[in-house]
């Protein structure tokens, strides 16, 4: 018999019942909770008189509809002045107090974006299985952990049953083999994966990432691959643990002490793929060749290397996909052909839970320091993911580096990822973006996603159109200070 | 959930692939609480020439008369035919609810997207997947013929086109129970409660840091 995958592993050790028609129960060890996705789950629960399993393993907090302008964040949740988001945020606050589910509200210190928040706080620990009604929930399997993001219905399922209804996915290895060049991030790694598989290639899949190259990134940059692969279609994406992920995990308010954190670790040590592991599908990268990516399109398939130009749909290779192109670069307002270079921006995001940890404000701040932003910029925000993250970025003087350069300093939230607070694109506007999906109108009604990397993004609003980070002299400084 | 009948619906062609959910139902109407009303914002950005907020009486916003649930060929559609990856992007269970809520029992597609597939079905949406060149002849004779329906027939797992032509297609048998049924996975996952007990228990004796709570 062959060996288990990293995905086999785990989900033999949460399954409660395999039942014949296909279909399975498994357990569920924690549930992340946010205002967008819970509130027909409560209301679900009471219609039915029903009571949450477990109230230990859920942890809420308010992200995609908060404010992140000081002035209104000092307010608390009077300064949303949406009444409609305003609502929503209170009904979590309403529910977890109800059911006793601890929250971390607007205004408590460690409120942030969920797949930031999680992590942080340890309540992600390898091992688990951790769901929220959030598609970027795969964030989590960067410690290799078992992470869906689910729908409302399966909210309320877990909420009342502490367990997930499934069927077991296949396994995918995407391999990433080498050394990534100067100035390749893990989103660059993570875009160019999707570039190369598509939106629908992990489909069915859970993903497990390895590699050197994925063996090399912080337990932030694997965050950020894990993060997207849901871009690729699959729900689930995870990382073995080594000893960059046990590094992580000490010390947080959630992690195991003492013996018991012995226990764990020694419990942990086995969270990887056997050798002898079959995998459905096998997809191998070499990190020589992937360039800092940019995202032309309306899908994060639509991507390609700084040193690249927008495609011509002519050449696409088939009818479907040639629509797809010229739609979108009819959308994106691009020609055939152009240099990607040659792309102006009118804003700058730095945030969302795929790029608003404390090492992606490093490498934005590494590039924004001593420079000023483009006149043509409109607007460079950047939002930290978490109010933590927030305060080690200032102890470590990044929003100083950032003001100067002229970019705002925000409070944490989603914020323009998925523009559900004020914070938006206007239509037409060209924004280098540091999130996940550059879908038509997610960023605001009309607004043109490009989809980079932290560094990426601040160089973009320093030039006012994308340039090659790999060029800046902040990347030489960059490497020679970590060598 | 309600029961699912078999039934004969107008089919409206949305000849794209990759439809996302934000453009199923796009963010500023994910604030509401309830799950009920989202059908006058389904594919807002396609559907009106305006810029949709919530709450707006959508009765007096400008049409865009290109797209396609707006010809009067086909109001009252009740099946979807659409392309590739169809339900892509965030886990929005919203995109669902506003399907159902316009009208649609039925999607068909080349593929699904897998959080927005679960969705559908406990939902009461049956997603039906033809293979690329069923799909193209579909989209051909729907577009050739004003008024084209389907006759859905989900317990014997197959369409009868409006040419009279017989499409079987696959379904697992859980989903398809659930739907002919209209059960409440809640209630069926109660059955094994004991069953859930047991394990929470010896999970909990093999790791116990999983139920670690900060001091």
């Amino acid at each position: 018999m062959s060996g288990q995958t990293l995905y086999d592993k785990l989900w033999n050790q949460h399954l409660v019942k395999q039942r014949d028609d296909g279909t399975a129960l498994i357990y569920i060890d924690r549930h992340m909770l946010h205002e967008v996705t819970s509130p027909q789950a409560f209301e679900g629960l009471r219609l039915a008189n029903r009571k949450p399993w477990r109230l230990d393993t859920n942890l809420a907090t308010t992200d995609h509809n908060v404010p992140t302008t000081l002035i209104e964040r000092s307010q608390g949740n009077s300064g949303i002045k949406d009444p409609v988001s305003l609502i929503q945020v209170q009904t979590l606050d309403d529910n977890c107090v109800e059911y006793g589910i601890t929250e971390f509200g607007i205004n408590d210190p460690r409120q942030g974006i969920v797949h930031v928040v999680g992590p942080e706080q340890g309540a992600t620990l390898p091992g688990m299985t951790v769901v929220c009604g959030d598609s970027h929930t795969a964030t989590h399997g960067a410690f290799g952990a078992l992470a869906h993001g689910i729908g409302t219905s399966e909210v309320e399922h877990v909420l009342a049953t502490q367990c997930l209804l499934t069927q077991k996915m296949k396994n995918m290895q995407v391999r990433v083999e080498g050394e990534l060049g100067l100035g390749v991030t893990a989103k660059d790694v993570v875009l160019a994966i999707i570039g190369k598989i598509g939106t629908a290639g992990g489909t069915g899949y859970a993903i497990e990432f390895a590699g050197s190259a994925i063996e090399s990134l912080s337990m932030e940059g694997r965050m950020t691959v894990c993060n997207m692969a849901i871009e690729a279609g699959a729900r689930v994406g995870m990382i073995a643990v080594d000893d960059t992920t046990i590094d992580y995990i000490g010390n947080r308010p959630y992690s195991p002490t003492g013996e018991q954190w012995e226990a764990a670790v020694a419990d942990w040590r086995n969270l990887v793929s056997d050798p002898d592991a079959v995998f459905d599908n096998v997809v191998t990268l070499k990190a020589e060749d992937i360039e800092p990516q940019v995202s032309w399109g309306t899908s994060p398939e639509m991507v390609t290397g700084i040193s690249g130009q927008v495609p011509d749909p002519n050449a696409a290779p088939d009818e479907t996909v040639q629509r797809s192109h010229t739609r979108a670069l009819e959308y994106m307002g691009l020609q055939a052909n152009q240099k990607i270079t040659d792309i102006k921006l009118d804003k700058i995001f730095i945030g969302s839970c795929t790029n608003a940890r404390i090492e992606d404000l490093r490498e934005a701040a590494k590039v924004a320091k001593g420079n000023k932003i483009a006149d043509s910029i409109k607007l460079a925000m950047v939002v930290p993911g978490s109010g933590l993250v927030k305060r080690q970025a200032e102890e470590e003087g990044l929003d100083k580096i950032f003001i100067d350069a002229g970019f705002e300093w925000r409070e944490p939230g989603c914020s323009m990822c998925l523009a559900m607070n004020a914070d938006k694109l206007g239509a037409g506007e060209h924004c280098a973006s540091t999130s996940n999906r550059n879908f038509e109108g997610r960023q605001g009604y009309g607004g043109r996603t490009h989809l980079v990397s932290p560094a990426m993004a601040a160089a973009a609003a320093i030039a006012g159109h994308f340039v090659d980070v790999r060029s800046l002299p902040a990347n030489d400084a960059t490497h020679a200070q970590e060598a | 959930m309600k029961k699912f009948e078999r039934f004969e619906g107008v089919v409206a062609p949305l000849d794209r692939a990759n439809v996302d959910t934000d453009l199923i139902i796009p963010k500023q109407f994910l604030k509401s609480i309830k799950r009920t009303g989202f059908g006058v914002n389904l594919f807002d950005e396609l559907r009106y020439l305006d810029e949709g907020e919530p709450g707006q009486d959508c009765s007096q916003r400008p049409l865009n008369p290109d797209f396609v649930l707006n010809k009067p060929r086909y109001q009252g559609a009740e099946i979807l035919l659409t392309r590739r990856n169809f339900g892509c992007g965030s886990s929005r269970e919203h995109a669902p609810w506003a399907l159902e809520d316009f009208g649609f029992k039925v999607v068909v597609a080349p593929s699904f997207a897998d959080i927005f597939y679960n969705n559908a079905f406990k939902n009461g949406i049956l997603l039906i997947t033809f293979d690329e060149d069923t799909i193209d002849r579909l989209f051909d004779e729907v577009e050739a013929k004003e008024g084209y329906r389907m006759d859905v027939d989900l317990e014997n797992q197959r369409v009868i086109t409006h040419r009279g032509e017989i499409l079987e297609f696959e379904v697992d048998e859980f989903r398809k129970h659930c739907l002919l049924e209209g059960l409440d996975d809640i209630g069926l996952t109660l059955k094994d409660e004991d069953a859930i007990r047991r394990f929470e228990e010896s999970h909990r004796q093999a790791r116990p840091w999983l139920f670690r709570q900060p001091a």
